[in-house]
């Protein structure tokens, strides 16, 4: 897993469905490993193969169109719903993915993508219809997503939007730290905290 | 100006809070299973870290269980190593663990009330996003991921940012045949999947007063499908004297110090709140999903919603669901063939689901053609259901008693619907595959599942009782 991230240029896969939940994402049956690797082939599973087979797979669903490739996933709202199984977020980074745009996450979803360095973006509905018009018009349109200015670019137009994300947040991407190095750091804090209460 | 139950008992847990970014929150318990925690403990061992504080984490095994035949080694490989996994870690680390065979074991979410582990006032996590069920009790209780499990387990904190706060309120008195669960897919089908992402929801009113903790449970569970980080409803003398004499629950001196707080743990009347929705109870009828997310669920008597009904931009996704539900637009869905019905999961599995089913079924069999799955939440359900002579109603009735795990809900474990098969489930979810590969899914209440079992369509149970 590349731990950091800052500016990401790339073609995008659309994957334009509303309320895709975690089950979508990865299987239940999937979730039988005790190490994080490996999620990836399973991706979308059921909406990439026919009769849960390899062998088979369903050619109108965007992954497994050649022409779409790279590293930011594009999605339509209320993505990452439902189950908050992490192994959604190890799926769509193992596969390649740096970046998951919408215009709408699920709560839990979008706190296990930022802690697997795995940048969710959340963008106006009209400009998420940009990105999917402009990936219509030309597959290998390229977007740019900078975490330092916190903007989401289409290169062929250059129209922008500007994104949020806490700045605790964007502090741990760029550098490569965790929640769990900053909590170990205020230990002290947290024993003080469990004396007085 | 007054708070809200959730900020009575986000302040109290406040360790630190981070300029332009979430706090730290301190957590009272965290409930593990095998699923989700496993690369957990791995983390934790590659930092070289103990468990902070192994008292505080309670575990079971239930969503990869079987639910025949318990005292067989699991068969399928890779759900055994994950068991063992569970079991070997919690030695390891210093964890209780109520594990298949224990006395305790059960669905997370079920064993921790029974046990009285989960009190108001605390804060509560879990790797499974059903944990929102512990809300019943007064407690702010959030699912989490899995790198979240392994902060927890290395400092009992996790970082979170404040959300929203709605409320519901539903006031007045249920119809003939309504319950929780009615309740709680009317309220979902109304403000929609997504309609209280971002937001903790606190569930108020009469007609919530009313219901006994079973019940309320089964309201917060769910509170999820529609996106809120939790969901909670205000201490009272119903959760009090559900609490009283549990193995874990405070006793002596001890009780009375703990009750003296839970009675402060409720929304002032000048709380604020960023939503407010109201709901009159005699609106709500039995209700049942149509289609592939809690949010599409209908009264038992209505039809799926014309193509008209429906937006222009969400008509992909609509009929991307229908087709999946083999369902036209403007269907009536009463009088829709059942092929298998599931009573159980995190959200219907308690006692009280069980005998709500036993005196609805009692000297009535089940429509032939139709497999009927019941599984208890936990060991002790089972066994109380076993004292109380609801097993023999449900043999009678042709039904399948099973084990304690989470079955059916997930398609996970061995218990899986055959594809394109049509399972009416009191469980939370109706996603694409959920209870396995292209199966089909109807969300619905224990009763009105209940009334399809002997029927063999989508019933209205209103019909069937005095």
């Amino acid at each position: 897993m590349s731990k950091q991230l800052s500016l990401v240029k790339s073609t995008v896969v659309p994957v334009n469905i509303e309320n895709i939940d975690t089950d979508q994402i990865i299987p239940a049956r999937f979730l039988k490993a005790t190490t994080r690797d490996g999620f990836g082939k399973n991706l979308f599973r059921d909406w990439r193969f026919n009769n849960d087979d390899e062998n088979q797979p369903k050619p109108d669903f965007p992954l497994n169109n050649p022409k779409y490739h790279g590293k930011i996933l594009v999605a339509a709202k209320n993505f990452g719903c439902g189950s908050s199984r992490e192994h959604a977020a190890w799926a769509i980074k193992d596969y390649g993915f740096d970046v998951v745009v919408s215009s709408f996450f699920a709560d839990i979803f979008k706190n296990n993508a930022l802690n697997n360095f795995l940048l969710p973006v959340v963008v106006s509905d009209a400009f998420l219809n940009k990105i999917f018009s402009a990936v219509e018009k030309d597959v290998n349109a390229e977007i740019e997503v900078s975490l330092p200015e916190q903007y989401i670019k289409i290169l062929a137009t250059g129209e922008q939007e500007s994104f949020d994300i806490n700045n605790y947040k964007k502090t741990c991407l760029l550098n490569g730290y965790d929640d769990i190095d900053y909590l170990l750091s205020i230990k002290q804090d947290i024993e003080e905290f469990e004396h007085a209460s | 100006m007054g708070l809200s139950l959730f900020e009575k008992i986000w302040n109290k847990h406040v360790v630190k809070e981070i300029e332009g970014g979430p706090s730290v929150l301190y957590i009272d318990t965290h409930f593990i299973h095998e699923v989700t925690s496993p690369q957990a403990f791995k983390g934790l061992e590659k930092r070289g870290l103990p468990v902070f504080r192994p008292k505080q984490v309670v575990a079971t095994a239930d969503h990869n269980v079987p639910t025949i035949n318990q005292h067989l080694p699991i068969k399928e490989e890779l759900s055994r190593i994950q068991v063992q996994t569970l079991k070997d870690n919690c030695e390891k680390f210093g964890i209780e663990l109520y594990g298949l065979g224990h006395p305790y074991q059960g669905i997370v979410h079920v064993i921790g009330p029974e046990l009285g582990i989960t009190q108001p006032g605390m804060t509560i996590v879990c790797g499974d996003s059903h944990t929102s069920t512990h809300g019943a009790f007064g407690t702010m209780a959030f699912g989490i991921g899995t790198s979240e499990v392994e902060m927890v387990l290395a400092t009992q904190c996790l970082m979170q940012s404040k959300p929203k706060l709605m409320r519901i309120n539903v006031e007045g008195e249920l119809n003939k045949g309504v319950v929780s669960k009615d309740i709680i897919l009317y309220i979902i089908s109304l403000i929609s999947a997504s309609g209280a992402t971002g937001y903790a929801v606190e569930y108020a009113g009469s007609a919530i007063r009313s219901l006994s903790m079973e019940a309320r449970m089964t309201i917060c569970n769910m509170s999820i499908e529609m996106g809120a980080r939790c969901g909670m409803i205000a201490p009272d003398d119903i959760t009090f004297d559900y609490i009283k004499g549990r193995e874990f629950a405070p006793a002596g001196e001890k009780w009375d110090d703990a009750l003296a707080y839970w009675k402060t743990l409720y929304s002032d009347a000048d709380a604020k709140f960023d939503k407010e929705i109201n709901i009159n109870a005699a609106d709500i009828e039995p209700m049942i999903t149509y289609g592939t997310n809690p949010g599409m669920g209908i009264g038992v008597s209505g039809h799926v919603p014309a193509l008209s009904e429906i937006d222009e931009k969400e008509k992909p996704s609509f009929e991307k669901s229908l087709h999946y539900m083999g369902l036209q637009p403007g269907a009536n869905i009463k009088g829709k063939k059942v092929d298998y019905v599931f009573i159980g999961s995190c959200t219907n599995s308690r006692i009280e689901d069980l005998r709500m089913v036993a005196s609805f079924v009692k000297g009535k069999q089940k429509a032939d053609g139709v497999e009927v799955w019941i599984v208890p939440g936990s060991k002790q359900v089972e066994q109380q259901a076993k004292n109380e002579g609801i097993d023999k109603i449900f043999e009678e009735a042709g039904f399948m008693l099973r084990q304690p795990g989470c079955s059916a809900c997930l398609g996970m474990n061995e218990d899986k619907i055959p594809a394109g098969k049509y399972c009416i489930s009191t469980s939370n979810r109706n996603f694409e595959g959920r209870q396995g590969p292209n199966a089909r899914t109807f969300l619905a209440s224990p009763l009105s599942a209940a009334a399809a079992a002997i029927t063999g369509e989508v019933t209205d149970v209103r019909e069937m009782i005095p």
